[in-house]
């Protein structure tokens, strides 16, 4: 479904990614770890199109989408959920939904719009309930909804999730990560950048970890959680060692 | 029987992806990880990030045998000591010996690709497997038998020797499938046949050979003898051990484990890399592993790729049946000849046994090449007439299939019978 090959980006005269190259197969859930200034983000930007890659291939579903404008990648079926979650707080939680839905308005696909709105709520009880109320009041978890929902509703065949659980409760995040499983399910296919390495390998099919702009290693989850980097690195086991 | 359908039939365009990603982190582990490869890619100012396209690969320095001798035992290893779980090693008859570490995840994959093997050879979890590798620091034994495990095959890890005993075993616990190399399995056919056993009458059906050359023609002969079906195996201690490359059941070349290794061939003497079909020397590149990982290991074996399409479905590349080693190449007037090809013809002649020596020498600046061969005790005392049409059929056909013109020596049999360990299978009095 997605192909990254080779891509390098710079902000300035800093190079954030070295020759990354990814890839995402229809219905999974791909995780890339890695610490804070890793690339993770920009990766996620430059393949939305948000940030412009200096050099490499970006395919989506066999195209070259890089280069492209963002609301078009975006029609081909790339929804992102910034880190941050960067909700609009002055509106309310209905509107930040419905602004999702944003490049299908022109094709009159209103009455699909207010199913898609329907099974959202299903997904999501509690914005129905606060459907009217500003999004800016709303709990952490809540908000992170808001986003999820928000890119849902341009009904993406691959979601990009960024940081879904930064700032939350323990038990908030598992839900959220509980969500994004039901979404795979749902079909959509997930690229999900995460620093909280346990809770995205419990629901990632495959992974991939970034240091400084490189991918140094990529796996089945299963390798991953056996690997003594990863384990030493980001899922916080006491280990300590040098090696010469 | 296909075993990993994800990996071994994956279209071409996502094993390349595939390809690229883990060669790319492989590059950035070794880099950061292993001085030895470090200090080289600085020396000649190559860098991991350099790296684009697979073919991107054939830029970077290769690593010989000699590189992982001189960081005997651990200097290449990626990962600290206490990380790995399994130490492997060569037997260093050459020299030192050379060393391999795996981690927990090594170990499985290595597991998951000799289990592709064993599956492609036909064994099933209804089988009972004899392993007749020696089990100790040699990967054949342990990987084959991890493998027959995964797929739930029962393992009777028998080791090597005894063939008395081995032959009672295999009659006695039903063994239906036989792991060796191929001349072992020559041996235990003529000891079934001598002790007066009807191989019919075992349950025997399926052979995998490996560890060593098999040629198409001594195939043939135990496949008959033992009336089984066998498939040929490869595998390269220092890069993991078995589980590189298999026959299926075609029987048409080894497929290459290509999620797990990149496989380039070479010209042993300029080191360039030649196109598919063409023979050299294979170069691999390991693409998972964590203790050990290799760049452009040259495993000093001739073959060639072939990337047609096999009718088995699987898409991963094949390599042909190994011809021999590119340090037993001998270059005859400008022709490149490998012992195992006179081997192979030596299989198909009646009257001699595929022992030999070669002997090549240079008289008034011209190449010669002399061949000796054992003759087997039926025709040695028969008359010359028929001694001299044998002789002349081998160089006869030495001249179709290998190309060069040959003089060849018949001698009595068990005369070049190996003393102490190997007599040397070529000389080149040229050097």
């Amino acid at each position: 479904m997605l192909r990254v090959e080779s891509v390098s980006a710079f902000y300035g005269a800093v190079q954030a990614l070295r020759n990354v190259s990814i890839h995402v197969s229809p219905g999974e859930i791909v995780t890339l770890l890695g610490a804070n200034g890793a690339g993770k983000t920009t990766l996620l930007k430059v393949i939305s199109g948000i940030h412009s890659l200096a050099k490499g291939r970006l395919l989506f579903n066999g195209q070259n989408i890089a280069g492209l404008p963002v609301e078009q990648i975006l029609r081909l079926g790339v929804g992102q959920v910034p880190e941050g979650r960067q909700i609009f707080a002055p509106l309310s939680v209905m509107d930040n939904l419905t602004l999702g839905a944003y490049v299908r308005y022109q094709r009159e696909e209103k009455k699909k719009i207010i199913q898609d709105l329907e099974s959202l709520f299903e997904l999501f009880p509690v914005l129905q309930e606060r459907q009217k109320q500003r999004a800016g009041t709303l709990s952490g978890g809540e908000q992170q909804m808001v986003a999820i929902g928000r890119a849902l509703m341009s009904r993406p065949k691959l979601l990009l999730l960024d940081e879904p659980s930064m700032g939350l409760a323990p038990k908030v995040v598992s839900g959220i990560f509980k969500t994004v499983q039901v979404l795979q399910k749902r079909s959509t296919t997930i690229l999900l950048v995460e620093q909280n390495a346990k809770a995205a390998l419990k629901i990632a099919d495959r992974g991939y970890v970034i240091e400084t702009g490189r991918i140094i290693l990529e796996g089945e989850t299963k390798d991953l959680l056996n690997n003594k980097e990863v384990q030493r690195a980001y899922l916080g086991k006491e280990y300590r060692e040098v090696w010469e | 029987m296909i075993w990993d359908r994800r990996y071994e039939c994956m279209p071409r365009e996502e094993i390349e992806q595939l390809q690229l990603e883990r060669l790319q982190s492989t590059l950035n582990r070794v880099y950061r990880n292993v001085s030895f490869y470090r200090k080289r890619f600085d020396l000649l100012k190559i860098l991991p990030d350099e790296i684009q396209n697979i073919k991107d690969l054939a830029q970077f320095p290769l690593t010989a045998k000699e590189d992982l001798r001189e960081s005997y035992p651990y200097g290449m290893f990626a990962l600290p000591l206490r990380e790995v779980v399994r130490i492997h090693s060569s037997s260093g008859v050459t020299g030192k010996p050379t060393v391999t570490g795996y981690t927990r995840n090594d170990l499985q994959h290595w597991s998951q690709l000799t289990a592709r093997v064993l599956a492609a050879g036909g064994v099933t979890k209804d089988d009972v497997v004899q392993i007749t590798f020696k089990y100790g620091l040699f990967t054949g034994a342990f990987g084959l038998h991890h493998g027959a495990e995964l797929i739930g095959a029962s393992v009777i890890p028998m080791s090597t020797g005894n063939t008395g005993k081995q032959v009672m075993i295999m009659q006695d616990y039903k063994t239906t499938a036989l792991v060796g190399t191929p001349s072992y399995a020559l041996l235990l056919a003529r000891y079934i046949e001598s002790g007066g056993i009807n191989p019919k009458s075992l349950s025997l059906k399926i052979g995998l050979f490996g560890g060593e050359p098999c040629p198409e023609a001594l195939r043939k002969e135990v496949e008959e003898r033992l009336f089984i079906k066998a498939t040929d195996n490869y595998g390269v201690s220092e890069v993991m051990g078995p589980g590189v490359s298999a026959e299926c059941e075609r029987q048409n070349g080894l497929h290459i484990a290509e999620d797990h290794f990149i496989p380039e061939i070479i010209d042993p003497q300029t080191l360039r890399v030649l196109p598919p079909r063409t023979e050299g020397e294979l170069v691999l590149t390991t693409l998972s592993r964590e203790a050990f990982p290799l760049v452009r290991y040259r495993t000093r074996d001739i073959t060639s790729l072939d990337d047609s399409p096999c009718p088995c479905g699987r898409t991963q590349v094949r390599m042909k049946k190994v011809l021999g080693r590119s340090d037993d190449i001998l270059i005859i007037k400008g022709v490149n000849v490998f012992p195992s090809q006179i081997e192979s013809i030596l299989l198909e002649v009646e009257g001699v046994e595929p022992r030999y020596q070669i002997i090549a020498d240079r008289v008034e600046g011209i190449d010669t090449l002399e061949i000796k061969v054992e003759m087997n005790e039926g025709v040695f005392s028969d008359e010359i007439k028929i001694l001299q049409n044998i002789s002349s059929k081998i160089e006869r056909k030495l001249r179709d299939v290998v190309g060069v013109s040959a003089k060849v020596k018949l001698v009595a049999p068990e005369s070049l019978q190996p003393q102490e360990g190997k007599t040397a299978k070529v000389i080149d009095r040229r050097k």
